[in-house]
């Protein structure tokens, strides 16, 4: 087995520490050394967005992630999102939309989205949909996600 | 007949209301676990060597090297597997490449290690000698009269149907009403042409995967990414030679299937790894062998001829298919089949004489897709019935309402039409289409129709009624994502008048549920959902023979009151279901169980109708039909296509859930854009050129119009529960022959192949008239 590294993070609000090869991506460290397993390995290229998390509050791709390159930062998944209030409402529009058939893709979706609301809290459509454009769907035909989040947007607004 | 505006309703759940699916609780928490997201104590990761060559035999294997490797517990060739063949029409298929391999990229040997790394490097240690045969890498090669033969056993293999196998033709069907050849002489307009469509990719979020476990004896405990557990157990067991009763067939939540999940993907190699191993195995596909191993839609070579009288009757259409099949036949010989089934369209056409040829070649398996076959034959038709009309100074509304089929009508060959909306979907579309658009310009629309069916094999379901009379619901679906488990406890719920969440749905298992054929061809929501309803009607005529005692009353006298009780009419007084159950339970009768099992067996051929060979689906029908408008932009520069507004109706008898049916409906759009415009996979000579998301193009968020209407038709079909018909599959039909049709009405040019790309549009833009290549 190859040769492990320790690494210092916080990850989801608590500081850990890790072994992981020095070659490993943060999606491997996350899924087979933590079992933080709401990241998944849609493609492993950079490419579908259904691995992505949030690093110093930053989405990034976790298959592209060298988890070498993670020591001392801040580190947040889908199981650390549970106290966010925008996220929140961005799951309840998610839920009652429509926004979510198979679900492989919804945690990726929804840390794209509220990367978005920080960045841009009134986005118009487009922008959404701009937004979303690094997080593939084969189910649902984008419509009722960026119905989600538009409508999450504007009820965070008032 | 009604046309429902779906709104966001989340009251109890009844049918017609778009209750939210509760598994959307766990997804938007990240917290549903997929194949990949299950481990077992002691789990081994398996990974796969695939076939550098397209047609090769194998001399033998040199282990030595990969079993040394750090990590290595077992691994598996063709020499672990037997002589056991699978397949769903056609038993052609081991468990791993077995004296041959057929395609690049077939499993020929599987590595068990105790990680994924570890495994994967010593996949690449194993030596094997390949003997190079030459390739078939089209039909039209693989029916030449020298060309090497794929299959040599081809004559000895079990085939469920008539399928008239010969050489390296899988099966050849022929469907003929009425005589098609003295049909010509009676039209005053004929249309002909030679269409072919492309390969299309299923690119289901979630990779394909499995996880095998083995108990003390010997039992095999198997949860995988599936449509179907039971064809998991079936494909399994016959590939391995297991008994069924020694294979246990589980389901986690699944990334999504679109056909490409129905038949076996990698369980069969996951299990033999984990008997071998004798330690569960864990095996997931990276997107680039779920490109090469899988399976992919078929693509077509469509001879389309159609025939009508000046006015605009349909006299006459003859159609005729080559379809690929890939390496294996998997569900190709149904869905050839289909096509003809389907190619005449929802019309009434006297003469129709279709007549199709599945040819084996050295490519991945070409199988089920959403759609099933029906696409490929409707961008052929649908642009000939446009064609006609255009002759005829008839627009695309009107005549395809002159020539619709009708309820009581019968399809094809003989299945009787039950309900119909399709008129109605054209007028919804038409309404709403009318005129120029906001800014005053002139659309570019193009419109196309189709049915699709529901009916098919069989299935059952158990619901039981818990002690404190709530209820569990076992049917062996499995729901891929698209909310069958939440429209069957609809359909329960609705039957037992009780509110939607005093129905729990069991995950399904081959040792508790009921046979489900799987999760595909439309099927659930109609085969199914009859199984609820009248296993939820036995509940409660059961609770109804307690109530009567308990009451000391009449039978005939009871009713079923909302929220679970049961009561005296015009009397007050009732008893709750947690009385009756609780009685069942613990004093009189015993639990409270009904189930319902049934199969489809309305036959697909009447004989005093029609002639049919080869048909691969004897019991088939329930149609569903639906209208699509599109309106494209094309950009002149690059020939590019993009859909400015899009207009899709569906007749699905009664929408149990409206919003989940417009999903379907978006859906399926999209998937079809992709399928019309871009999407396509490109082979290399025999390597397929783009087996990843970077050469793979699927629709983002930014490739689809806003502006895509949906109208839901319910015209309540007789045969389902509460009126109910399938939804799956019949949004994406119509798209690549609706958008070619806007795209003849932009550029007046007729585009014969798919994908749409920029480049042949520019080229019909450049010379009107002609037919790109």
């Amino acid at each position: 087995m190859a040769k492990k590294t320790l690494y210092s993070l916080t990850l989801n609000g608590e500081e850990i520490e890790v072994a992981s090869s020095a070659g490993a991506t943060l999606l491997e460290t996350l899924r087979e050394d933590l079992r933080v397993l709401s990241s998944k390995r849609g493609c492993n290229q950079g490419v579908c967005g259904a691995c992505t998390v949030l690093l110093d509050d930053k989405p990034v791709r976790a298959c592209l992630t060298l988890t070498a390159h993670c020591e001392g930062r801040k580190l947040q998944t889908m199981e650390g999102m549970g106290g966010d209030p925008i996220m929140a409402t961005l799951q309840r529009h998610m839920v009652e939309s429509g926004g979510v058939q198979c679900g492989f893709c919804t945690g990726g979706v929804l840390i794209s989205a509220r990367n978005l609301l920080s960045e841009d809290p009134s986005p118009s459509r487009e922008t959404v949909k701009t937004a979303l454009s690094g997080n593939l769907c084969r189910c649902t035909g984008y419509r009722t996600i960026i119905d989600a989040v538009c409508g999450a947007a504007e009820e965070l607004a008032q | 007949m009604t046309l429902v505006q779906p709104a966001p309703v989340f009251l109890g759940g009844a049918v017609g209301q778009s209750v939210a699916k509760p598994d959307n609780l766990e997804k938007v928490q990240g917290r549903a676990e997929y194949i990949a997201d299950l481990y077992r104590p002691g789990m081994l990761h398996g990974a796969i060597l695939a076939s550098p060559h397209a047609h090769a035999r194998i001399r033998g294997y040199d282990l030595t090297e990969a079993m040394a490797a750090p990590g290595v517990v077992a691994i598996i060739t063709g020499d672990d597997v037997g002589d056991g063949r699978m397949g769903a029409f056609i038993k052609d298929e081991h468990a791993i490449a077995r004296g041959k391999v057929l395609y690049v990229g077939e499993p020929v040997a599987a590595v068990a290690a105790r990680t994924e790394e570890e495994a994967r490097h010593a996949c690449r240690l194993i030596c094997v000698d390949y003997e190079e045969l030459p390739a078939i890498l089209t039909p039209e090669a693989g029916l030449a009269e020298d060309a090497p033969i794929l299959h040599e056993d081809l004559a000895s293999y079990v085939k469920i149907f008539d399928a008239g196998s010969e050489g390296n033709l899988a099966s050849r069907t022929q469907l003929i009403e009425g005589d098609v050849d003295a049909a010509w002489a009676e039209c005053d307009v004929i249309v002909e042409g030679e269409f072919t469509t492309q390969p299309q990719a299923h690119v289901s979020m979630e990779p394909c995967g499995a996880l095998a476990d083995i108990d003390a004896t010997g039992r095999v405990t198997l949860w995988s990414a599936n449509q179907s557990v039971f064809r998991v157990q079936a494909n399994v067991c016959e590939s391995l030679g297991l008994p069924m009763s020694k294979l246990r067939s589980l389901t986690p939540r699944v990334g999504a299937g679109f056909g490409n999940k129905m038949e076996p993907h990698i369980q069969p190699i996951t299990v033999a790894l984990a008997i071998k191993a004798k330690r569960p195995v864990k095996l997931i596909l990276s997107r680039e062998e779920d490109f090469e191993m899988v399976r992919a839609r078929h693509p077509y070579r469509v001879r389309m001829k159609t025939g009508a009288k000046s006015d605009g009757t349909l006299v006459a259409r003859e159609c005729e298919v080559l379809a690929d099949c890939g390496a294996f036949a998997d569900d190709s010989p149904g869905v050839l089949g289909y096509s003809l089934l389907m190619c005449g369209g929802p019309y009434r056409i006297p003469h129709l004489k279709a007549s199709g040829k599945l040819v084996y070649t050295n490519k991945l398996r070409f199988g089920a897709f959403r759609g099933f076959g029906n696409p490929q034959v409707l961008f052929a038709g649908e642009q000939q019935i446009d064609q006609i009309g255009e002759k005829l100074g008839l627009d695309p509304f009107a005549i395809r309402r002159k020539n619709m089929l009708h309820e009581g009508d019968q399809w094809f060959v003989g299945p009787r039409i039950g309900s119909n909306g399709l008129g109605l979907c054209l007028d919804a579309v038409e309404q709403a289409a009318k005129g120029p658009r906001a800014d005053g310009s002139p659309r570019n629309f193009g419109l196309a129709v189709t049915a699709h069916i529901s009916g098919l094999l069989g299935t059952g379901a158990i619901v039981r009624m818990l002690e404190d009379g709530t209820i569990s619901l076992n049917t062996g679906a499995t729901d891929i994502g698209q909310g069958s488990d939440t429209v069957l406890a609809q359909i329960c719920a609705e039957e037992l008048k009780l509110p939607f969440d005093h129905v729990v749905v069991a995950s399904p298992d081959t040792d508790g549920s009921p046979y489900n054929w799987g999760t595909t061809a439309s099927r659930v929501t109609y085969t199914t959902g009859r199984a609820v309803k009248g296993a939820a009607k036995k509940v409660v005529d059961q609770a109804m023979v307690h109530a009567a005692e308990m009451l000391e009353c009449d039978i005939d006298d009871l009713e079923l009151r909302e929220g679970g009780r049961i009561g005296q009419r015009n009397a007050n007084s009732d008893v709750t279901f947690a009385q009756i159950s609780g009685r069942a339970h613990w004093a009189v009768g015993g639990p409270l169980v009904g189930s319902q099992t049934l199969v489809f067996d309305e036959p697909t051929h009447d004989p005093k109708r029609a002639i049919a060979l080869g048909l691969p689906f004897p019991r088939i029908g329930v149609f569903s039909f639906a209208a699509l408008g599109v309106d494209v932009d094309i950009d002149e520069t690059s020939g590019q296509v993009s859909v400015h507004e899009a207009w899709s109706a569906a007749d699905v008898g009664r929408a149990i859930n409206p919003r989940l049916v417009e999903v379907q409906l978006h859906g399926g759009f999209v998937q079809g854009l992709g399928y019309a415009l871009y999407e396509e996979m490109v082979w290399d000579g025999a390597r397929l050129a783009n087996p990843s998301l970077m050469d793979y193009k699927v629709p983002t968020s930014r490739d689809v119009p806003d502006a895509i209407h949906t109208f839901i038709i319910e015209d309540p079909e007789p045969t389902g529960p509460f009126g109910a018909k399938g939804a799956g599959e019949i949004g994406l039909n119509t798209v690549p022959g609706a958008i070619a049709n806007a795209v003849a009405t932009a550029t007046r040019t007729r585009h014969l192949h798919l994908p749409l790309t920029g480049e042949r549009v520019l080229a019909g833009l450049i010379t009107p008239g002609t037919t790109p290549d």
